[in-house]
């Protein structure tokens, strides 16, 4: 088998996501080639080369694929995918724009969110929000596949001596589609989806101010911070903040979340977490169902409590 | 301009779903059907353009039962003013319903198509993406802000690492996410005036389109349960347990 991984990057440096998506492709066996496709992006085909496992590193260099635009990246796919079996990307917004372009270009169906690999053609994904789990072979000459990051092992980042090959760009559809702006919130937290510890808010917060308790442990235990989406709606935090069926999913050793009720949409996005914390009010909210640990508290004397808690340890 | 809006019949997001206890899908029988949420706002979006006067027409289209007409006429309620039914009672998969859309293109001629970014049963978020494709159109996927300019559209998009805006040019194929707007509830005089307009049923042979699923479901099955644990009386013992327990702070 030959299998073909979309790296996603910013051009200097490899994102976690694409490691999860080489770990993916380990568990099926086969040489792993990664496409580094950007704008003066040898630092990151540089780095692409040192993840273990990686067999070869496909760099092409040309300013229309600066911004990962699918338009442009999809006909590179194309071009750069002859032989292979598999074409997998992370099942984050990144893969789940540009693997549908792709596949339709090659005539081929898609496999989205792929969480277990049973089999070269066979593989399990969540659908309705989680509540079932389908088990699909899929007949296509190409399998196209985005996994979910959270399900699978990221390959060792360094380590690697795959071999870089530079191609020449495929002419873009020219002006289709411009980047404007990225909006991006500047944060000194670690990232949401790679997090060690994440701590979620919802509605029972009340206002984006009060966040800011949040924030206290957050700070104190290394921790990214999430929300439910009604909290996004709500305008108390970005959207980049959201976690569940149809924002981030995350796995992280800790999740603890705070003033969450926990609906179906919301726990898609978390419940594969090791530990969960639900801290809430109101005893009967469904989140306690799934959480490990469970305090039934006023979430304006319990955040103050847990980060005056945390400094007597040591 | 006229903005074809595909949309999906899909189980009540409300609606608890049941694996079926032969492993070959979720139970559909006697539960409420609704429009896919995603693609409400689509045809929301489209009614808003169209108050705007940015747009003149709009054509919802969907792919499926005879049942699926129900939905249809929702969104000629909501203000679509005709409806186009895509007659199968094939699970047609991603690809075909968009090959069954490029059809629809290529008939209708829109100079927009909105849809939902997935349909919250198969959650494949695919369709948009594999019409633009196909269609060697622009794409804006996950659109919470859609403005027109001189030259096309600024779609604000809902990405990992925030608000990301692309400039497209038209025609393109926009997907909608949850921030793009609220949907208008449809008034009654707006249900009556939706019985009487156009609704047409095509087929996907009609279309010249080979709906053959490519990818087989071996199974569906219920989640891995997760078992509640232990509650504890206050924030002291919670620490405690994280610490000398879960060991994970």
């Amino acid at each position: 088998m030959s299998i073909l991984v979309i790296a996603e990057h910013d051009n200097n440096a490899i994102r976690a996501a694409t490691l999860n998506a080489v770990g993916a492709a380990a568990q099926l066996g086969g040489d792993i080639t990664l496409l580094v496709a950007g704008s003066n992006c040898k630092a990151a085909a540089a780095a692409g080369a040192g993840i273990a496992g990686v067999g070869k590193v496909l760099h092409v260099d040309a300013p229309h694929y600066e911004h990962g635009l699918a338009e442009e990246l999809a006909p590179l796919v194309v071009a750069c995918c002859n032989g292979a079996s598999h074409i997998l990307a992370p099942a984050n917004t990144f893969g789940k724009n540009l693997a549908p372009r792709v596949a339709a270009l090659l005539d081929v169906g898609m496999v989205a969110d792929v969480v277990s690999i049973e089999a070269a053609d066979t593989f399990v994904r969540p659908i309705y929000a989680g509540n079932a789990m389908a088990t699909v072979k899929s007949a296509d000459r190409v399998k196209v596949i985005s996994v979910r990051t959270t399900n699978f092992d990221a390959a060792e980042a360094e380590g690697g001596t795959a071999a870089i090959e530079t191609l020449s760009s495929v002419p873009g559809p020219a002006g289709l589609s411009d980047f404007v702006i990225l909006e991006s919130p500047e944060s000194e937290r670690p990232e949401l989806t790679s997090a060690k510890v994440v701590l979620s808010g919802g509605r029972g917060f009340g206002s984006g101010d009060n966040f800011r308790l949040l924030e206290e442990v957050a700070d104190k235990l290394g921790a990214a911070i999430g929300a439910s989406r009604a909290a996004v709606d709500a305008g108390y935090v970005p959207n980049d903040y959201q976690v569940g069926q149809t924002g981030k999913v995350v796995a992280p050793d800790l999740y603890v979340a705070v003033g969450i009720s926990g609906a179906i949409q919301h726990l898609a996005g978390m419940k594969e977490s090791k530990v969960i914390v639900a801290i809430n009010k109101d005893e009967e909210a469904p989140i306690f169902e799934i959480a490990d640990y469970g305090l039934v508290a006023d979430l304006f004397q319990a955040l103050p409590e847990f980060s005056a808690e945390l400094d007597k340890l040591d | 301009m006229k903005i074809l809006i595909p949309i999906k019949r899909v189980v009540d997001y409300n609606v608890r779903v049941r694996v079926k206890k032969d492993g070959s899908g979720v139970e559909t029988a006697n539960v409420k059907m609704s429009m896919n949420p995603f693609c409400e706002i689509a045809v929301e979006e489209a009614v808003r353009i169209t108050e705007a006067g940015k747009a003149d027409e709009i054509v919802v289209v969907t792919v499926g039962g005879r049942q699926c007409q129900d939905i249809l006429r929702t969104a000629l309620a909501m203000g679509a003013d005709r409806a186009i039914l895509i007659e199968t009672d094939v699970a047609v998969q991603p690809l075909a319903i968009a090959k069954l859309l490029k059809a629809i293109v290529e008939r209708e001629g829109p100079g927009l198509v909105i849809t939902g970014k997935q349909a919250i049963d198969d959650d494949n978020n695919q369709t948009g993406q594999m019409l633009s494709a196909l269609l060697g159109w622009p794409q804006a996927t996950f659109a919470s802000d859609i403005e027109f300019t001189g030259e096309g559209l600024r779609v604000a998009r809902e990405v990992d690492d925030g608000i990301e805006t692309v400039a497209v040019k038209l025609p393109a194929v926009v997907t909608t996410d949850l921030r793009l707007n609220e949907p208008r509830y449809v008034k009654l005089p707006n249900i009556m005036k939706a019985k009487k307009k156009p609704l047409d049923v095509v087929t996907p042979d009609d279309l010249g389109v080979d709906v053959t699923p490519s990818i087989e479901v071996l199974n569906v099955a219920e989640p891995p349960v997760r078992s509640a644990g232990v509650m504890v009386a206050d924030v002291q013992e919670l620490v405690d347990k994280l610490r000398n327990e879960a060991k994970v702070i």
